[in-house]
């Protein structure tokens, strides 16, 4: 198939940007969304220019690189994917594709297509784990009898991969989808009790400080997230940092 | 707990507690409204003793006014800081493949109520104040003294045709406000179980029946002169 690409191009973060037109052919449907992006960059090298920056690394769904937004979407039109898992079959001979950065004011664009998320690393950093020292100290996993029903919600939140299309498709540049994905993991097992309200404390503050917008509850996040987190982590992310608190 | 309510979330807690409010007050203010329809009589009793109740007038207006100044405020402010989060556009945002129009501008919906509100107020509230506090005339009679005054005010006030097409409007953005208005306060404050989904169809049906209801009463008042 033939298409014609609207691409973002933008040689660092201190240029403008602009949407540059591209036109690409023998496109087939079989390819995924990188794989054609990599024939357009092979065409463009061999004309002589600069080859477009996008971010890739495992092309099988769980690394959350791939952070394109595509014809109006992260990841493309298709739900539940990555762009990585969005093949070329879900686009027409003929059709034109706009291919952008994720936008957002704390994911700043370092090239093209690429952007710096570590907005979400800080945050992570912040609270988003469990001090333990398992060093020699390796318990029994079962050990700690865990609620079925919890273990399995907490697992759902712990799919959560990072890729940033929450913020991408959420109005206001939200994160907290990712956040309360990242608090509720923990505010769900016995083992994330123990720093409980310093976690949800600190990482609401850093992701304030990190300059995301505020939810609106439009849901887009949900609908758009490659791995179908919930909003109801969103809503257990408020109660935890309520009772945060509460609590002191 | 200072620092709650400058947080994003403490903010949405303040936006989800002033909507309950709200959401109350609107209720309250139908019930009254509804009885004209049905009871002129009682629709005086009723607005005369809300009107000239010290309770209500010096407790519960103020936070009314509050509530409602708070609301309009703190969602400009969210607005103005949510437009900050993302310095450069979308070319290309495809809104409607994962969020509803309502729930995407509510600023919009927010808005318009806002300009139907000082409508309002001028149409009704100020006229109120004035004849009470300011001129002093606390008894709700007519000028002839020959019963009370707030049913013909009322029904005097639907007779032009334009005033009532400009409160079927306000009513209709209110409705879109409430859409998502609803369901989304009681998100905000973590209320996400089994029992959102019934939330939601009782928060659909609010949204409609209430402004349905006022939108009902004006065209009754203007057509039954």
């Amino acid at each position: 198939m033939k298409l014609t690409l609207k691409i973002w191009r933008q040689n660092g973060s201190q240029d403008k940007g602009k949407m540059v037109d591209y036109q690409v052919s023998d496109i087939s449907e079989s390819m995924s969304f990188l794989e054609m992006m990599d024939v357009l960059n092979e065409q463009i090298i061999n004309e002589g220019g600069e080859p477009v920056a996008f971010d890739h690394d495992c092309r099988e769904g769980i690394c959350g690189m791939c952070s394109m937004h595509i014809n109006g979407e992260p990841h493309g039109p298709d739900k539940g994917i990555t762009t990585c898992q969005l093949h070329m079959r879900s686009f027409k001979d003929g059709d034109t594709i706009t291919i952008e950065p994720f936008r957002a004011k704390a994911f700043p664009v370092i090239k093209d297509l690429m952007v710096d998320r570590s907005s979400f690393e800080r945050i992570q950093q912040a609270g988003g784990y469990i001090s333990v020292n398992t060093s020699g100290n390796t318990q029994d996993a079962n050990s700690i009898p865990i609620d079925k029903h919890a273990a399995d919600m907490a697992m759902d939140s712990a799919t959560c991969i990072g890729c940033g299309a929450c913020v991408a498709s959420c109005k206001n540049a939200s994160a907290m989808l990712f956040v309360g994905a990242k608090v509720s993991q923990y505010a769900l097992l016995p083992q994330g009790q123990v720093e409980a309200v310093d976690r949800v404390k600190n990482m609401v503050a850093q992701m304030d400080l990190e300059g995301f917008g505020n939810c609106t509850n439009t849901g887009a996040c949900e609908v758009e997230c490659p791995k179908g987190i919930s909003l109801e982590n969103i809503a257990r992310l408020n109660r935890e940092y309520f009772k945060a608190n509460v609590k002191g | 707990m200072s620092g709650f309510f400058n947080s994003s979330i403490g903010r949405k807690y303040a936006m989800a507690l002033s909507a309950f409010f709200l959401m109350i007050f609107i209720v309250q203010h139908f019930a009254i409204n509804i009885l004209s329809v049905f009871s002129p009589d009682a629709f005086n009793e009723i607005s005369h003793f809300m009107g000239t109740n010290p309770l209500v007038q010096f407790g519960l207006q103020p936070i009314l006014l509050f509530g409602v100044i708070f609301h309009f405020v703190m969602g400009f402010i969210l607005e103005i800081r949510n437009r900050n989060a993302r310095v450069v556009k979308y070319a290309q945002y495809n809104g409607d493949a994962n969020s509803t129009w309502m729930s995407r501008n509510m600023i919009w919906s927010g808005g318009f109520i806002l300009v139907f509100l000082v409508i309002h107020f001028i149409d009704f509230w100020f006229p109120e104040i004035n004849t009470k506090f300011i001129q002093g005339d606390m008894s709700g009679l007519l000028a002839d003294g020959e019963g009370y005054r707030y049913y013909e005010e009322l029904t005097h006030k639907f007779a032009p045709i334009w005033r009532v097409a400009l409160y079927c409007v306000g009513f209709i953005f209110l409705a879109l406000h409430l859409l998502h208005g609803f369901s989304s306060a009681f998100q905000s404050v973590g209320a996400n179980n089994k029992y959102t989904r019934g939330l939601k169809g009782f928060g659909k049906a609010y949204a409609i029946i209430i402004p349905l209801g006022f939108i009902f009463i004006a065209l009754f008042h203007h057509f039954n002169q």
